[in-house]
């Protein structure tokens, strides 16, 4: 586990939130003090420990394949921040999917 | 195709990456309709939407579903499965992940068997078949051809957006685009037979990704690959792999390195244009979907799930190619066309003759289903009808022209054929005395033909088989007509 | 009408169904107490005056009808949070400043069915993240008992809306103590269920695992009667469970004997200031006093409890939040394509605490992270749920504060780390999903309060057991001076 390390630039890419050079080095320098904290965790003994999958062990919740009514369409799109006719608009795609 | 790289014989590496939608009534994770087509974003909910607050509730049958389908191919599967988030932003994905399965998915590994129509028989390896859901559809509008590049802004239908999803990675056992295309048939074929989906690449019910790489004939090592995307039917693939398979022969040839990269296939100018050229390394930060939670199967589902397959349809095909001895064509033919292998069976069964049967199913029969859009079993035609018409022209109570005729009536009326040739009195003229009557009356009336005949114009005798099939009113058995004919034209010398 | 307001729900909704009061006359009611009191506090971000009205027209034509509402008539505020349908819900946050929901969640169905009026949406800390209901972005809402300082968060409007009388219930949600911290701060009761108790559809989701819907309310009982209306399995919820919910209203306890109370080690009360201290010392006599044996249990993985936390609630609402993106609802900030758009929108439309949390969560999620900083933490929470098992063993119910602290000033806390601190004692609870409430045990006065300071008591049972742990809380209520719920003293003079 790497303390403190972490690339502000990098993660905010992934995460799709466009940071100022100075919210890069703010929100690091704060990240880095926080991931110095957690990585308090590499005291504890977790090596023979099975990682908690659910908090309350249950399986198969399922549904039946019955049809329920969907929304009607203009409460669909009174949401839209724009729409064209049916569809949702959205700005130009630039690239494939990431 | 040979695959020849400077005088070295290479083999072609292909897998295949399929995404098959379900046929169910509803969306994998709610109640919304699961249809084509429709009116854009009248399918939708909070859930299939992503809106603030919705969970997804997995369904029952989708996951059934896939069972099957693995079971099908003798996949294992686990005890336990799960659901993993898939992370990554697109204007199409309403949450921005999508609900898929990562490390843990319903069936492992598995075979796909299939005959190429050469007779030689395959078995292509899957690596896994897992669940996931569909994300919408985006339109690219602003530039003149409708691509991605070049627009202005993109139109959005969630209709799609979480209908459920196969997806069936297969190993790179493929060696050539024939068995590529063979394999994806087999998947359909498989699939529509057991009812999981519907496999209809036009509607989009079955989208794949061939991954392809060519390597000197029996290396260990594989080439490095290049992905292909946007093969709208069968026939696609099987251009776009042979396409991608010699561009790739070139460029080795040529002394360069085969690139990475993703190629979309274009159907109009038949080649294949870069998409991406640098594998980007996605980083989905997989996790599991704390939403949901795992999927027991226990040895009680399994063996009921086991037992709703019935019989498939390779092991179909083994049988009628194996013991029936039908081509692979045929029996591909028999077995893709709905209800027509039920019908060939169970007029094969009364009549005994599986040759003879097999020929007025695929012939004529098949002729007036495509002609009238109603199905052989579904026609007038009963199979005990078929298999009585099979009989009677094996017999040599009828010629075969009196048979198509009667099948053409049995179609429009349906009915008995041995009936009909006894209230009609249709049955073939075989007499040897009766045909000698009848050939004598032919000669006697086309001398000039009996005299062409005679003195070596072959192609005659087929007017005078003709004048005598006229002269008994089409029930004379032709092939003694005809070697009556001879013989007596003959005796005359 | 006043005194009505200030009664229990229990009260009101036995005067309403008697036909003593309507559920209109309850309804306006509470509309005027919120227009004379919430200048002063902003519990409320939008107040539902049409629908409150509404709802008690269809509670009394349901009541003339013969029908039993356990709720009828008693005003509710709920958490910004959690949708209501064709109602501005907003999370407190500039992205969703303007959006309607166009469903109504699980819990607040059930609320509304059992007769409730909803008088408003109440504040919270953005996106549930935080404790304080400072990182709100759409308002400041005070604690009742001194305007100067935080009500607590993140569920912060729900408790200063009943601490403040403007409001009988609320519902809140809490993830790692976001009903019980506020709760205590105010003076209220704040109860969290067992995860999977209370469905979380329609809940926005910050950490699908952790947060669970609760109620926050004057006494034990009204906590009681809230969570029978609300509790139970829901097939729009996969991690809902589907075991019965045992009546809790008839298993409220007068007294505690025969019961072993768990003091735990490591949370040493000489941690805390000593007039703090003086409090919980007397709390723990108090339950001694009621016939319960004090033992001393340990939580050995309680210390690693925030730092589990913070990786793993972070992790999850890193995925959760990505749907804010401006594409289908909320804020858009429009660029000359989509990426852009995506980035643009969310850095104006996310708080500095949302940003912190997506940033850390992406960053233990990501290739080469995951297995050191994910499941890492996950590994720590296995411990954690493992000793509460072992302590449990021991005792029957485990009592601790419920808060390091009484409320704190504005501004107080304004290092990430120490405000995730507060947070110490009700963490570890929600890592392993037990039922925890809290319940009003004392009052503290600081050098500058403006008055007394609540502070509150943190019981916890074992999973499942929410009859075992209303009938204890009820016992230590009503067995102290705590008893009758108390409203801030400066209340009728400051608001």
């Amino acid at each position: 586990m790497a303390s403190g390390d972490i690339d502000v630039a990098y993660v905010a890419k992934l995460a799709r939130i466009a940071l100022t050079p100075a919210e890069v080095e703010r929100l690091g320098a704060q990240l880095g003090t926080l991931l110095e904290y957690v990585s308090t965790l590499e005291r504890l003994p977790v090596s023979d420990v099975a990682a908690t999958a659910q908090v309350i062990p249950s399986t198969n919740v399922t549904r039946e394949d019955v049809v329920r009514p969907s929304l009607p369409r203009d409460v669909v799109l009174a949401s839209a921040p724009q729409r064209q006719g049916s569809y949702f608009r959205v700005p130009r795609i630039a690239g494939e999917p990431s | 195709m040979n695959l020849e790289v400077r005088g070295v014989p290479h083999e072609a590496v292909i897998g295949i990456e399929c995404h098959v939608e379900l046929k169910t009534q509803t969306k994998m994770f709610c109640g919304c309709r699961n249809v084509f087509g429709g009116e854009p974003n009248t399918n939708v909910c909070p859930v299939c939407l992503g809106m603030p607050g919705a969970l997804p509730v997995p369904s029952r049958l989708a996951i059934e579903l896939v069972v099957k389908a693995g079971l099908a191919f003798g996949a294992e599967i686990p005890a336990f499965s799960k659901f993993d988030r898939k992370n990554y932003f697109y204007p199409d994905m309403p949450k921005n992940y999508q609900i898929s399965q990562y490390d843990m998915p319903f069936t492992s590994g598995g075979t796909v068997p299939f005959w190429l129509a050469d007779g030689t028989q395959c078995g292509i390896k899957l690596t896994r078949i897992h669940l996931e859901e569909d994300t919408g559809k985006s339109m690219h509008a602003g530039s003149a051809d409708g691509r991605l590049s070049g627009s202005t802004h993109s139109l959005v239908d969630f209709n799609r957006a979480g209908v459920p999803l196969m997806e069936c990675v297969s190993e790179p056992d493929m060696r050539s685009a024939v068995e590529a295309v063979g394999y994806l048939e087999a998947l359909k074929r498989t699939f529509v037979a057991l009812g999981i989906s519907d496999v209809k690449m036009e509607e989009g019910s079955l989208r794949c990704d061939a991954n392809v790489s060519i390597r000197p004939a029996g290396a260990s090592e594989y080439g490095t690959k290049t992905e292909i995307k946007n093969m709208n039917s069968f026939r696609s693939v099987q251009r776009a792999i042979d396409h991608e398979l010699a561009r790739q022969v070139e460029v080795l040839s040529n002394g360069d390195r085969i690139v990475q990269e993703t190629r979309g296939w274009d159907e109009a100018g038949s080649t294949t244009h870069v998409q991406r050229s640098k594998e980007q390394a996605h980083d989905y930060r997989y996790f599991p979907d704390p939403d949901l939670v795992p999927i027991e199967f226990s040895p009680d589902v399994l063996e009921r799930l086991r037992s709703e397959l019935g019989e498939l349809p390779q092991t179909r095909l083994d049988r009628l190619i194996g013991n029936d001895k039908l081509s692979v064509a045929q029996a591909h033919q028999l077995v893709d066309t709905p209800g027509l292998a039920d019908y060939y069976d169970a007029a094969t069964g009364a009549s005994g003759a599986p040759q003879a049967t097999l020929n007025f199913v695929l012939g004529e029969l098949s002729r007036l289903a495509n002609e009238s859009g109603i199905a052989v079993g579904a026609s007038r035609v009963t199979p005990q009808a078929l298999a009585e018409l099979v009989s009677l022209t094996e017999k040599n109570a009828i010629n075969s022209k009196t048979a198509k005729d009667l099948l053409g009536r049995l179609w429009t009326d349906g009915g008995s054929p041995t009936e009909i040739v006894t209230s009609e009195e249709l049955g073939q003229v075989s007499d040897v005395g009766a045909i000698d009557a009848l050939v004598s009356e032919v000669i006697a009336s086309q001398p000039k033909s009996a005299e062409d005949f005679k003195n070596g114009k072959d192609i005659v005798m087929k007017f005078l088989v003709g004048q005598v099939m006229k002269a008994s009113r089409g029930k004379a058995d032709p092939v003694l007509a005809e070697e009556r004919l001879r013989a007596m034209i003959g005796a005359k010398n | 009408m006043s005194d009505l307001l200030d009664a229990t729900a229990r009260e009101i909704a036995r005067a309403v169904a008697e036909r003593k009061v309507s559920a209109l006359e309850m309804a306006e009611a509470a509309i005027a107490r919120v227009h004379a009191r919430d200048g002063a506090v902003g519990a409320f971000l939008t107040r539902t005056e049409d629908l409150a009205r509404e709802q008690a027209r269809r509670v009394d034509a349901r009541l003339a009808d013969g029908e039993t509402l356990p709720l009828a008539g008693v005003p509710v505020a709920l958490k910004d949070n959690m949708c209501l349908s064709e109602t501005r819900t907003t999370c407190a946050s500039r992205i969703l400043e303007h959006w309607i929901a166009p469903y109504t969640g699980t819990a607040v169905q059930r609320l509304l069915r059992a007769g409730a009026l909803p008088v408003g949406k109440a504040n919270l800390d953005e996106f549930a993240m935080g404790s304080s209901c400072e990182n709100s972005a759409l308002g400041v809402t005070r604690n009742p008992w001194d305007l100067g300082r935080v009500p607590g968060g993140s569920s912060g409007g729900s408790v200063a809306a009943v601490a403040s009388g403007m409001a009988t219930i609320a519902l809140g949600s809490d993830t790692g103590g976001s009903i019980r911290e506020p709760a205590a701060f105010c003076g209220v009761v704040g109860f969290k269920p067992t995860y999977g108790r209370v469905s979380r559809y329609g809940l926005i989701a910050f950490a699908s695992s952790l947060d669970q819907i609760g109620p926050i309310t004057k006494t034990i009982e009204d906590a009681a009667l809230v969570y029978e209306a609300i509790a139970g399995v829901d097939p729009m919820d996969a991690t809902t469970v589907a075991r019965s919910v045992e009546t809790v209203l008839d298993g409220l306890r007068e007294d505690l004997r025969g019961l072993r109370v768990g003091i735990v080690r490591e949370f040493d009360l000489a941690k805390l200031e000593p007039d703090v201290r003086a409090v919980y010392e007397q709390a723990y006599r108090d339950l001694e006093r009621l016939g319960a044996e004090l033992v001393e249990v340990s939580l050995p993985t309680a210390d690693y409890g925030v730092a589990t936390y913070y990786l793993i609630a972070p992790a999850e609402c890193s995925s959760n939040l990505a749907r804010f993106d401006g594409m289908r609802y909320g804020l858009r900030v429009e660029q000359a394509d989509v990426g852009a758009t995506y980035e643009a929108t969310r850095a104006a439309g996310f708080g500095d605490e949302v940003k912190r949390r997506i940033l850390i969560g992406t960053h233990a999620l990501s290739s080469g992270y995951y297995d050191a900083y994910y499941v890492r933490a996950q590994k720590a929470r296995t411990l954690i749920a493992r000793d509460f098992e072992k302590a449990f063993a021991a005792c029957d119910v485990i009592a601790c504060p419920a808060a390091s602290s009484a409320a704190f000033e504005f501004n107080a806390k304004s290092d990430p780390v120490s405000m995730y601190l507060m947070d110490y004692y009700t963490i570890p609870m929600s890592l392993a999903g037990v039922p925890s409430l809290s319940v009003p045990c004392g009052y503290v006065t600081p050098a500058g309060a403006r008055g007394p300071l609540p502070l509150g008591l943190e019981l916890t049972t074992p999973l499942f057991t929410e009859r075992a742990l209303l009938g204890i809380a009820h016992a230590y209520e009503r067995g102290t001076q705590h008893g009758k719920h108390h409203a801030p003293p400066s209340l009728e003079s400051a608001l």
